[in-house]
This record gives structure tokens, C-alpha cells and sequence, in this order.
């Protein structure tokens, strides 16, 4: 408990989850979460290094065991994509790989003990530091919009400006119900990323809390509560894994599910 | 004195929100695995050669039934540990 304030459970799990701010604006209306950035960014470049270290080196003979790691993955995330979507896969393969393994490396974050990134940055000055980058609600949305716009760019690219339309105003009921058309494809269109953020978002929010909730036992003060602290953080670490791969390859298949349909004709 | 009853107030239906948003959200997500999984383990006493492609599928909408839940959780427990509705009371 480094970086535990002086103020009980309340105060200790409120300072966990306040952002790094970086604020542009004075008001704070423009602001960026440097800690959700920062990690998210060193596990996206771990990411690109290890596969492309991999890449470079790859035989067809006998593959090392990192190799046939990423072989395995590689090819789990091709199968799933080859399942849903039947065109070219020159784009949507890679995506889907990225947001896969990106989502995941950034869910592990929160296998981390919830103290230790916290502990090391405050050594450095940082007060506040929240490692895990999927528990920001911000950075889930911008995976989700950046998802919205490559649907809405894969919808035009598929069906031509005319054809997009056309289906925008009347796909459901017809060219008689255009206005009602619209607003309910909007609403179709606009659902998606929401989902698909605030799912991801809370499950690695609520697990962030549980661990800082477990975490609270470690400072209650009696060794039965101790213990039962580390039986406690060990038991939902262990599920947590379940949680954080569900959660990255949900995030895969959605988002292959999502672009497949925007080649989808009515 | 007065404050200090009206802050209870709030954190006492605070309190009660909160078990009703877990306790309804853990009861439709339990059902829903449970009907899952119930199928799940009936499909594949029938075909056992299909188990691996349900396998997957299943594990997906374990993922997608929970999400609502743990979303439920998520808001719970920031009202539990930081509850924005005592915001007000605070200002006034």
C-alpha cells in the first residue's frame, strides 16, 4: 500500500481511479488521460516489435516455440475471420489480429498488482497513474468510433455512394417510410460502438475495482484479513484471466461481424 | 444536522439501488449461462464431433451475457465508492 492516503478504503480506491491529466484546455474541456495513452502505446509497440521480430526470422522448417505461437494465434484469428467474412482478407485479417492481441495485452494490464505501476510512478513524482487502459472509458470509445468509421467506409466502398444510401433510407420498410428508415438505421449504426465500448469498458472497470476492493484487506489491519486478501486476489486473478481473453476476442469478433455486414447487400 | 440527514438518506436508497442493479443483473445473467449451458451440454451429448465448434460460440455468448451484467457492476460499484448523486448536497 505505497500509495495509500491517509483516509480509509473510500479515499484509497477514489485516489486509484483518478486519471493522470494532462489538461489542454483551462476548464479542462480538452484533456488527455497520459496514463491510459502512455501504456496503451508501450503494449501497442511491444505488440508490433514481438510480431515483427518473429516475422522477420520465420522458416518454413522446424518453427521454435515462438514461432508456433504466433502461428497458433495467427491462425485462430485468420479461421474466425475466414468463418465470418468472405472476400478479400487482406485487411480485415491484420485488424482483426490487431485489435486482438492489443485488447488483450491492454486487459493484462489489469493482472498487474493494482499498487505496482502506481507505486513505481509515484517514485518518479506521479501521484496518480491507472494502468490499465481498457478501464478508461475514453480509450474504449475511440476503438469503438474508429470501428463505427471503418463500417461506415466499408459500407460506401462496398455499395457505392448511391447504393449506401439507398439501403440507408429503405432498407427495413420501404421508400414510402424513408425519414422512419433513416432514423432507425441511425440508431443501428450508433448502437454499435456504444455496445462495444461499454462492454469492454465494464468488465475491466468492475474487475479494476474488485482488485482495488481486495487490495482494501490488505491494509484492514488483521492477518486473517491479510490472508484472506491474497486468497481473495488470487481466486478473481485467476477468473480475471477467463474474463480478459473473452473480453479481447468479443471486441475481434464484433468488430469482424460488424465490417462483414457492411458488405452485406440488402 | 439536517445535512448529515439528508446525506444518509441518499446513501441509504444509494444503497438499496445498488443491491437491486447486482442482484437483478446476477440473477438474469445466471439464468441466462444456465440456459447456455444447459443446451450447450445437450447439444454435445448429441453430437460430441461439434463440441469444439460450440466450444468457441459458447465461451463468446458467456462473454456477451455477462457484459451486461458486469456493466451493471461497473456502475454499482463507482456509486458504492464515489457517489456523484451526494454531489449536490456537498455544493449546497
Amino acid at each position: 500500500m505505497a500509495s495509500e492516503p491517509h483516509g480509509g478504503l473510500t479515499e484509497y480506491i477514489q485516489h486509484h481511479l483518478t486519471h493522470l491529466n494532462f489538461r489542454v484546455s483551462p476548464n479542462g474541456f480538452w484533456s488527455f488521460h497520459l496514463d491510459s495513452v502512455s501504456v496503451s502505446l508501450a503494449l501497442g509497440v511491444i505488440f508490433c516489435l514481438w510480431f515483427w521480430l518473429y516475422a522477420r526470422r520465420a522458416t518454413a522448417g522446424v518453427p521454435g516455440k515462438g514461432q508456433a505461437f504466433l502461428e497458433i494465434v495467427l491462425e485462430f484469428v485468420d479461421g474466425q475471420v475466414k468463418d465470418v467474412f468472405h472476400g478479400d482478407r487482406r485487411f480485415l485479417g491484420p485488424l482483426a489480429l490487431t485489435v486482438f492481441i492489443w485488447v488483450f495485452l491492454m486487459n493484462a494490464m489489469d493482472l498487474l498488482p493494482v499498487d505496482l505501476l502506481p507505486w513505481i510512478t509515484e517514485k518518479f513524482g506521479v501521484g496518480h497513474f491507472r494502468a490499465v487502459p481498457t478501464a478508461d472509458v475514453n480509450m474504449t470509445f475511440a476503438m469503438s468510433i474508429t470501428v463505427l468509421l471503418l463500417v461506415i467506409f466499408y459500407s460506401f466502398k462496398a455499395k457505392g455512394f448511391g447504393g449506401y444510401m439507398h439501403e440507408l433510407f429503405t432498407a427495413p420498410f420501404g421508400k414510402w417510410f424513408a425519414p422512419f428508415n433513416f432514423a432507425l438505421n441511425l440508431v443501428e449504426l450508433v448502437s454499435k460502438p456504444v455496445s462495444l465500448a461499454m462492454r469492454l469498458f465494464g468488465n475491466m472497470y468492475a474487475g479494476e475495482l474488485v482488485f482495488m476492493l481486495i487490495a482494501g484487506l490488505f491494509s484492514a489491519g488483521s492477518w486473517l484479513l491479510f490472508g484472506m486478501g491474497i486468497i481473495g486476489y488470487a481466486v478473481w486473478g485467476i477468473f480475471h484471466i477467463l474474463i480478459i481473453s473473452i473480453q479481447a476476442f468479443i471486441f475481434m469478433v464484433l468488430t469482424i461481424v460488424y465490417i462483414s455486414m457492411a458488405h452485406d447487400h440488402h | 444536522m439536517e445535512l448529515v440527514a439528508h446525506i444518509a438518506q441518499v446513501q441509504g436508497f444509494t444503497a438499496i439501488a445498488l443491491g437491486l442493479i447486482i442482484g437483478f443483473g446476477a440473477l438474469g445473467a445466471c439464468i441466462g449461462i444456465g440456459i447456455m449451458g444447459s443446451k450447450f451440454l445437450e447439444a454435445a451429448a448429441r453430437q460430441p464431433e461439434l463440441v469444439p465448434l460450440l466450444q468457441g460460440r459458447m465461451f463468446l455468448l458467456a462473454g456477451l451475457i455477462d457484459a451486461a451484467f458486469l456493466i451493471g457492476v461497473a456502475l454499482a460499484m463507482y456509486f458504492a465508492v464515489a457517489n456523484p448523486l451526494l454531489s449536490k448536497l456537498a455544493a449546497g
